[in-house]
């Protein structure tokens, strides 16, 4: 086996200096029934590199990949172009096969690589503070929800309709177990998110507002607004972002007054990997709030010869140090996946965001024209960057199935993500990058013509 | 013993008055390959880029609805030359893997095999949205079906949850799977017994999941304490959490009895599968009564760590949990197609008291492809002598080493993937840490360190079944040198390291006034 270096030499001259007779000498204290006396029955031996490498290509190949079809789907995961030096620095060894840095001395490559990371990531957000990173959006997402409870000490959240419905199910499903109460509602189909709905449920229990931005439905939701009402009332904004690159062209969360700005930074150097690993990224705009954050923080300071070196530090909010009382359970961060989202945004610099921003809305708005010709058709949003809603006046799920037969991958339909609502089953959410083409844009139009027709 | 040190060059172990070991300062603060790096923000140029886009145009449309960013956002950029230099030079102040050993306890760093990352990138894998039509996706959904089939049949469970994204989330899955079958039974509880000797997420999980966290004690050989588990459980003990091999490197002898108990008082076992390598193809966790276990795919199956991460920790489960497991999981239907099940379909798959959704999406795909790529080329008979492996490596260590070290449980018998040592007998004031950094000198990770907390400076050894014979005997006489040094009360060991990129670092400055980001005014 050739991951396996022992041989039987070995294996025979090391039971005899442990003074076993045997491996299963080294196992006596697993029960004698509860052992296997064999290899598990009904799976596969062991197979070279060619046959499993063949076999798991055969699978890939069942798959549609994103590069070979027109493409337009969004919501919560977006396909950019990762520059080639992003996966090979990711996949060099000292990085890919370190662990978590709790040797300093030993892990510095980490260490600075987060906390530039942190920089950031606190830049983009208009933040002071940004963790080592989370394991996605949604779960950052929550995570915010939980901090919020402990600063305010208050249970009530309110959720802006126009949240991804995922995370919205996931902040629900903990909920059920922290005793937090969520007012909840369905997105309003509207050119303008229903900020003044969402405002008038914002009460004295309030411990959080949560509002994505831009929305689900790719509207820009005026944050500042929101931020005043929930200030007024004591709660704090979350402000919750699944496209990163719309930064390089809105203005930050963090300038319009969100107290904790979380989000999904797949779009930076990570890809779309059919939904994971991705980044969950995290913030705080007020540093008094760093001791009720989750997750690792790297931080700044010396060795013994006065150099500067960096340490993860504020461990004493972890579970490795507090038990029960920690923060957060989490324990890992989403290491690799923050390096490549650093070289990225390296690679790009801020000039390369802001390009890249522009080219993102310049080729979405091309499309939002080009579709609203098609007969049937029209663009809900009023403002939007690189996503935008349209209503087909038809079955849009139905519609993306068949485009998708004809290897169009059209959109995501609402009803997809909100199997069990009314009223949505028209829009079709249509999300455009700068991979797609003009002529992916036309082929998508009067694909959608002829499917309506 | 194959000698540990080939060139016969032996370095002074006592730097000179300016730290320097024996050589001038020079003026780059370099040391020949030991490069010094600066912070992106002191060489990145801000009105620079390192990609090739569009200049924007002044006649394009702009519908951002009066939300333009107008501020500088202050991200530097670096040519792409620049930039593969900086993190190559950065990458070379990290040990890894590739490097050596990485003896971290309940860790397993175990080589990273390359065919994995190969995969992970065919563009059918890594090109692919959650969110595509099914038609569009099968063979993505078959990879989910038939890693989800190996890590039931491998632990002898019924189900399996695979969306949870790491360890600890895991772990939390499998608790909320607990609190929700009680909750469907109307019975609620409110206490989960933990044993000292577990690994800090188990009480934070099932605090975070609204519980009472009871410590259970361990006996004096390192193992649950049956008779006191026993007398603690009652009406209000949802469960208990073991680790098992547990964190003292022991198999619990006791667990199917303590299944027996704990499901006998009404509440469910988890197990911690942090240590799952050491028995994975030669034990099925389901044959000693678990209700639910966490698999971390970045241990056992051998998923890069990545310098912290991503993790992925599918959850399997018993027949009692498994119809309270999140969405969304997929599922074979008799014609052979794998569906993806979500909120939307769930009752047509028969599964209605799913607890909820852990995270957007269906889990951490990247990891999924990588893990089953391992387990094909290992196939049932290659696990079983990794299990077989990895114990025989870490009872190698440990017998190399008890006759120098205190073994707080050697007596009482073999050790299973991970070998336990104390800092007894260590002289002049010296700790397990400074053990630690005289490791680093010698080229070494350290073990993992004051873990488990029920032995006074623990050192907890985990080699894996990756070392070759020769690489152990290498570490061995490189911990015997060091433990030596300890045990003589060598002061030297103090000021360890001396040789890596960076001396002791002082962590209490760092936690006193946090620098958690670059400023400019600096």
């Amino acid at each position: 086996m050739r991951y396996l270096p022992l041989t039987d030499t070995d294996r025979g001259e090391m039971l005899a200096k442990i003074g076993a007779s045997s491996i299963d000498d080294l196992f006596v204290d697993v029960p004698e029934e509860a052992r296997l006396s064999g290899p598990i029955e009904g799976l596969p031996l062991h197979a070279s590199e060619m046959a499993v490498e063949k076999h798991m290509r055969a699978l890939s190949k069942k798959n549609l990949a994103a590069a070979d079809a027109p493409f337009f789907l969004g919501a919560g995961a977006y396909r950019h172009h990762v520059p080639a030096s992003v996966d090979h620095i990711i996949q060099r060894g000292e990085f890919l096969t370190a662990y978590t840095p709790y040797q300093p001395e030993i892990a510095q490559g980490t260490l600075q690589m987060l906390f530039e990371f942190q920089t950031q990531v606190a830049r983009l957000y208009g933040c002071a503070v940004a963790n080592a990173s989370m394991y996605d959006g949604s779960t950052a997402c929550w995570e915010a929800v939980a901090m919020a409870h402990r600063v305010t000490r208050r249970k009530r959240v309110v959720l802006s309709g126009a949240l991804h419905p995922h995370y919205a199910e996931v902040v629900r499903t903990m909920a059920k177990f922290t005793d937090d109460e969520i007012a909840d509602s369905r997105p309003s189909i509207q050119p303008q998110p229903d900020n003044s709905g969402l405002i008038s449920r914002i009460d004295e229990n309030t411990s959080c507002v949560v509002v994505q931005y831009p929305d689900i439905l790719g509207r820009i939701p005026d944050l500042a607004e929101i931020a005043e009402a929930a200030h007024a009332k004591g709660a704090l904004l979350i402000a919750v972002n699944t496209e990163p690159v719309a930064l390089g062209a809105i203005k930050s969360p963090g300038e319009l007054g969100a107290d904790i700005v979380v989000g999904e930074g797949q779009s930076i150097g990570v890809g779309l990997q059919f939904g994971g690993p991705y980044l969950g990224l995290f913030a705080v705009r007020d540093p008094k709030h760093v001791r009720q954050m989750p997750g690792r923080l790297c931080g700044e300071t010396t060795d013994a010869e006065g150099k500067r070196g960096f340490v993860l530090t504020l461990s004493t909010r972890e579970q490795h140090i507090r038990r029960e009382k920690a923060t957060s359970n989490i324990c890992t961060n989403s290491g690799l996946c923050a390096l490549a989202f650093n070289v990225h945004m390296t690679l790009l610099g801020e000039k390369g965001l802001r390009q890249l921003a522009a080219e993102n809305h310049r080729l979405a708005c091309l499309a939002a024209d080009r579709l609203a010709k098609v007969p049937g058709v029209s663009v809900l949003n009023g403002a939007f960057f690189n996503e935008f809603t349209v209503t087909i006046g038809g079955n849009a799920r139905d519609a993306v199935r068949t485009l998708a037969d004809k290897g169009i991958l059209a959109g995501v339909s609402l009803s997809r993500l909100y199997p069990d609502s009314e009223g949505m089953d028209d829009a079709l959410l249509v999300a455009v990058t700068e991979t797609t083409t003009e002529e992916d844009i036309e082929t998508l139009a009067s694909a959608l013509q002829e499917v309506l027709a | 013993m194959s000698n540990p040190n080939a060139s016969g060059w032996k370095p002074e172990m006592t730097p000179s008055e300016d730290g320097l070991h024996n050589g001038p300062a020079t003026v780059t603060g370099n040391r020949a390959l030991m490069l010094e790096e600066p912070l992106l923000f002191e060489i990145g140029q801000l009105d620079e880029t390192g990609v090739d886009l569009p200049e924007p145009r002044s006649d394009a449309p702009n519908r951002l609805g009066g939300f333009d960013r107008t501020d500088a956002i202050g991200l530097p950029a670096l040519k792409e030359g620049e930039a593969v230099r900086h993190y190559t030079r950065l990458s070379r102040q990290n040990y890894a893997i590739d490097l050596g050993l990485f003896p971290l306890g309940s860790c397993t760093m175990k080589h990273n095999p390359r065919l994995n990352e190969k995969v992970a990138r065919m563009p059918g894998f890594a090109d692919v949205h959650p969110l595509q039509p099914t038609s569009t996706v099968g063979g993505a959904l078959e990879v989910i079906n038939e890693l989800a089939h190996w890590l039931i049949e491998l632990t002898g469970m019924h189900g399996v949850a695979m969306s949870p994204k790491a360890g600890a989330h895991g772990e939390l899955c499998g608790i909320l799977c607990i609190r929700a079958a009680h909750e469907a039974r109307g019975d609620a509880r409110e206490v989960i017994l933990v044993p000292e000797s577990a690994h800090g997420t188990n009480p934070a999980t099932a605090a975070f999941a609204g519980y009472k966290v009871e410590n259970i004690p361990a006996t004096a050989e390192g193992r649950v304490d049956l008779e006191a588990l026993k007398a603690r459980l009652g009406p209000d003990v949802a469960g208990v959490m073991i680790t098992n091999p547990n964190t003292c490197g022991l198999f619990e002898r006791d667990m199917k009895a303590i299944s027996d108990a704990v499901h006998a008082a009404g509440g469910y076992v988890y197990c911690d599968g942090a240590n799952f390598n050491a028995i994975v193809g030669k034990v099925r966790p389901g044959d000693l009564g678990v209700d639910a276990m966490h698999i971390n795919l970045h241990k056992t199956f051998s998923t890069p760590h990545g310098g912290g991460g991503p993790g992925s920790g599918p959850v399997v489960l018993s027949e009692a949990l498994s119809p309270f497991g999140p969405l969304p999981f997929t599922a074979k239907t008799a014609d052979g197609v794998v569906h993806l099940v979500e909120e939307e379909n769930a009752a047509e798959f028969a599964h209605t008291q799913a607890f909820g959704r852990m995270t957007a999406f269906h889990g951490q795909m990247g990891m999924f492809t990588r893990a089953l790529t391992y387990i094909l080329s290992h196939g049932a008979d290659g696990l079983k002598q990794v299990a077989e492996d990895a114990v025989l490596n870490a009872n190698y260590i440990l017998r190399s080493l008890e006759d120098l070290l205190d073994a707080p449980f050697g007596a009482s018998g073999p050790c299973m993937h991970e070998a336990l040592f104390s800092d007894a007998g260590f002289e002049g004031g010296l700790s397990t840490l400074d053990l630690a950094k005289g490791l680093i000198d010698e080229g070494y990770h350290p073990m993992t360190v004051y873990f488990p907390l029920v032995v006074h400076g623990a050192m907890l050894v985990e080699p894996t079944e990756t070392e070759s014979r020769h690489s152990l005997d290498q570490f061995i006489a490189a911990f015997r040198n060091v433990a030596e040094r300890a045990k003589a009360g060598d002061e030297a060991l103090k000021q360890a390291p001396y040789y890596a990129p960076r001396r002791r670092l002082d962590e209490t400055q760092a936690a006193r006034k946090p620098v958690l980001a670059w400023s400019d005014a600096e």
